[in-house]
């Protein structure tokens, strides 16, 4: 399964970002292959409208099948990932990557 | 005559005084005021008056036609506002996000996004006898403020003769929409508190109508508090300072209970004299 999750950095040690469409970065795992990756997202910091949306495109591009964040997508971005089917699940913040993980598998999130 | 009532930031009394100046003008000749804070309209908590007229307000938007995409992309690369994107097969306009700048639909090698009317709002008329007040109110949800600000300027320039005088409470900040509220406007009134913060905002502000080249003047709201930076500033700048609304218990507990104030304290309907006699000064050298 390939999970993703919004981050402030690349590695399992990066603190989780709370917000859905302005998040740093994509960080995904592939459970599979055991691989991490990340997309960089801060471009959206230029966009003054429409990071939801456009965030969750790229994450549709990715293509995981679960999304771990913290506050939660807004309405337009929340429009959009309905359409993807991607599982979201919210609540993590003030914590790690890896943290978020080890929650989500203990079915803690 | 269009006068906006502006400000850098929100809660610094811009309602209070449109609300008072147009009543109060109202007592001798016709007034529209018009609440443009389209996002969260608040002056008609101070207005008694009838509802008059009622409709809905549009703005274009693309729809797909699925029959027709070729799925090429293009769309979705046009957009500034991310409000045209491409999942996989399926091609999802965000009507909240659209400008309606027509770019896609144009831009469209196959016309699969003909742009079709979507409501954003609704404008509501009211009258109580020489005050006319107005109030947008974009649904819930949409983000556009420009496009409705800009239909409501329309309506009241076609349904008001030139002689009456409009008042327009601009939204709070000094971004696209209060630029739209601003752009016909004859005079500005800039509010401020005589704060750090109001200052900071204020300067943001005068350089936004300087950049209009706007007439302009400043409005002291809470006078006595914080400093003499905002005083000293006007003077320095040659912005004229129309009024100094005293920082006063009594105009703060009618504020609260939704009254006017000009009609029970004398202090407030001084200052409100002195805006109107500048405007009056404006309005004879403009003729
Ligand atoms: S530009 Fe037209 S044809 Fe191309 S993807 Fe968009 S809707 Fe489809
Ligand atoms: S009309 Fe303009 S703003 Fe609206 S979706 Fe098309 S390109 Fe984007």
């Amino acid at each position: 399964m390939k999970i993703a999750f919004t981050t402030q950095g690349t590695t399992w040690n990066s603190a989780m970002d709370p917000r859905f469409g302005r998040t740093e970065f994509l960080l995904m795992y592939d459970e599979e292959k055991d691989e991490l990756t990340h997309y960089d997202n801060r471009d959206t910091a230029k966009d003054a409208h429409g990071a939801g949306p456009k965030t969750a495109q790229k994450l549709f591009e990715l293509n995981p099948e679960v999304l771990i964040t913290g506050n939660g997508p807004g309405g337009n971005a929340a429009a959009v990932l309905e359409k993807t089917g991607i599982k979201i699940i919210v609540g993590a913040t003030d914590m790690t990557a890896q943290e978020a993980y080890d929650k989500y598998k203990k079915g803690e999130l | 005559m269009k006068i906006a009532i502006a400000s850098g930031k929100g809660g610094t009394g811009k309602t209070t005084l449109s609300s008072n100046l147009a009543s109060y003008l109202a007592e001798h000749r016709e007034v529209v005021l018009t609440d443009m804070d389209v996002e969260e309209p608040n002056s008609g908590l101070f207005i008694q008056a009838d509802l008059k007229h009622e409709e809905d307000k549009f703005k274009m938007v693309p729809q797909w036609v699925e029959d027709k995409c070729t799925l090429c992309g293009i769309c979705q690369k046009v957009c500034n506002f991310h409000a045209v994107i491409q999942l996989g097969t399926m091609i999802m306009v965000l009507p909240e996000l659209c400008h309606g700048c027509y770019a896609c639909s144009e831009l469209c090698p196959e016309s699969a996004l003909p742009m079709i009317p979507k409501k954003m709002g609704k404008l509501i008329e009211f009258r109580s006898d020489n005050l006319h007040f107005i109030e947008s109110r974009l649904d819930i949800g949409e983000e556009q403020a420009v496009p409705l600000i800009r239909q409501t300027r329309n309506y009241i320039d076609k349904t008001f003769p030139d002689e009456v005088i409009k008042i327009y409470d601009a939204p709070p900040g000094t971004s696209c929409p209060v630029i739209e509220v601003t752009k016909d406007a004859d005079f500005v009134i800039l509010i401020t508190e005589p704060t750090p913060f109001g200052f900071h905002d204020l300067k943001l502000a005068v350089e936004t109508m300087r950049k209009l080249d706007k007439s302009f003047g400043v409005v002291i709201n809470r006078d006595g508090i914080g400093n003499n930076d905002v005083m000293d500033y006007s003077e320095a700048e040659k912005i004229p300072l129309l009024a100094k609304i005293p920082n006063d218990r009594i105009i703060a507990e009618f504020y609260s209970k939704g009254q006017l104030i000009y009609k029970e304290v004398p202090a407030f309907r001084h200052e409100l004299d002195g805006i109107i006699a500048y405007i009056k000064t404006l309005k004879d050298l403009k003729q």
